[in-house]
């Protein structure tokens, strides 16, 4: 059984669901690795909070760009035919409807949709939202990498969230290191095991019913 | 002659005073207006409160005024960039107000479009929504949220003109066109001053109806 994530593998996985032509805008840390899983001749234009379309991969060391970050603030390329707009365009974009997908991490992803990915509580020392909370909303799919368990062995995927929302009913997709499942009317629903896992050990590893594609 | 060209930081920010709301361009470092806010630093403004995305990055610009013990409250979508910000919330010496980033830039945009406040779903049954206005449109659950004006902003460009025209860089566009528009008083450094005519008019991000003073950056030869 996968216990860690293979942070490359998984996001591998999930690149190959994203067709050539989508719109795509993909969140700090892991999902941000899909970028590196789609080949160069499949044109998916990859969007940036601060304003960009057609972001390309890092530069190589020494050819950084000093105005030219992306929304981790790690330096990025351009592609050719990107393109640079204001926060009021780049927000129009995620919450006009007129992204494809966003894959972003997770604290907790309910059997509802629900999301928690931005406050570990009520009362946090330090909160951040950013811009899930617009991407949560805005984008046409949202779809969520994230290891299957938190570091104590305790699912990810549960009933009902117990960290602050960052958004409700909006996970259509979930990758982890066990499996992928699909968001339904009725719940999590199995669309693969990974390698090795069994049926049961994903049952047995998720707070809440995992249904089969009948 | 209309000339919004300013010799130094110390004009550039005359005027401005205790109490104030200033909002500061930038996503991270990019398109931040570092100058400016040394100057207002030296200036000793007091009791400002920052519209940002973040909260500054390292010890200089936002989080030094912020040591300084200048800024009462900080509105932004994302503070944890800086470990100074961390360290006086967690000692209850800052207010906070968060807003998702979209939430953020679109009340900026109300402010300086003359809307008087808008409904979006960002947010919706978070506890960000509590004690605000909540309304069924469309069969969804949206929040109400309204226009965020500054005093001042203050803001980084690549190119102007003495009319205030703007030009940006890049990913250091942002906020700034925005907050250029929300306030009372613009302020743009810029790192290159072109004559009048000089700046294609098709390439202008911001007309300089939005800017009133316009200094300039010392080229280093870093930022090229």
């Amino acid at each position: 059984m996968n216990d860690r994530l293979d942070r490359q593998a998984l996001a591998k996985r999930a690149a190959q669901d994203i067709p050539e032509g989508w719109y795509v805008n993909l969140g700090i840390g892991i999902p941000t690795a899909i970028a590196d899983h789609v080949p160069a001749e499949r044109e998916v234009i990859f969007h940036s909070e601060n304003g960009i379309l057609g972001m390309g991969p890092a530069p190589p060391k020494g050819e950084e760009q000093l105005w030219l970050i992306n929304a981790g603030k790690q330096h990025v390329t351009l592609r050719p035919g990107g393109s640079f707009f204001s926060h009021a365009d780049s927000f129009a974009m995620i919450r006009g409807g007129h992204l494809d997908l966003c894959v972003l991490g997770a604290l907790e992803v309910a059997e509802s949709g629900d999301l928690a990915n931005w406050s570990k509580s009520a009362n946090d020392t330090a909160p951040a939202v950013g811009g899930a909370m617009d991407l949560a909303v805005g984008a046409k799919r949202v779809w969520v990498l994230m290891e299957h368990t938190t570091k104590e062995g305790r699912s990810k995927l549960v009933k009902t969230c117990s960290y602050p929302l960052t958004a409700y009913a909006a996970v259509k997709r979930v990758y982890t290191n066990l499996a992928v499942l699909d968001v339904s009317a009725r719940g999590f629903e199995l669309v693969e095991l990974q390698p090795g896992v069994s049926f049961d050990d994903l049952q047995a590893r998720t707070d809440a019913p995992v249904y089969r594609l009948s | 002659m209309i000339d919004k060209r300013v010799r130094d930081c110390a004009e550039a920010l005359a005027g401005i005073e205790d109490g104030a709301v200033v909002l500061f361009g930038g996503f991270g470092m990019v398109g931040h207006p570092m100058m400016l806010i040394d100057g207002l630093i030296e200036r000793g403004t007091h009791d400002i409160t920052i519209v940002c995305n973040n909260a500054g990055t390292g010890t200089e610009g936002l989080p030094r005024l912020m040591e300084l013990g200048r800024v009462r409250r900080i509105i932004c979508s994302f503070p944890r960039t800086s470990d100074v910000f961390s360290r006086l919330f967690a000692a209850g010496k800052l207010e906070l107000e968060i807003v998702p980033q979209g939430t953020l830039v679109e009340r900026l945009r109300a402010a300086g479009a003359g809307i008087g406040g808008f409904y979006t779903r960002t947010g919706a049954r978070t506890q960000l929504a509590q004690g605000k206005e909540e309304r069924i449109l469309n069969g969804e659950p949206h929040v109400f949220e309204l226009p965020l004006h500054g005093d001042v902003a203050l803001i980084e460009a690549w190119q102007a003109d003495r009319w205030g025209n703007l030009t940006y860089r890049q990913s250091g566009r942002n906020f700034n066109p925005v907050m250029a528009t929300a306030a009372k008083i613009t302020v743009a450094q810029a790192h290159h001053i072109h004559e009048l005519g000089e700046i294609d008019p098709e390439a202008i991000v911001t007309p300089g109806i939005f800017v009133d003073r316009v200094v300039q950056v010392p080229q280093t030869g870093a930022v090229a």
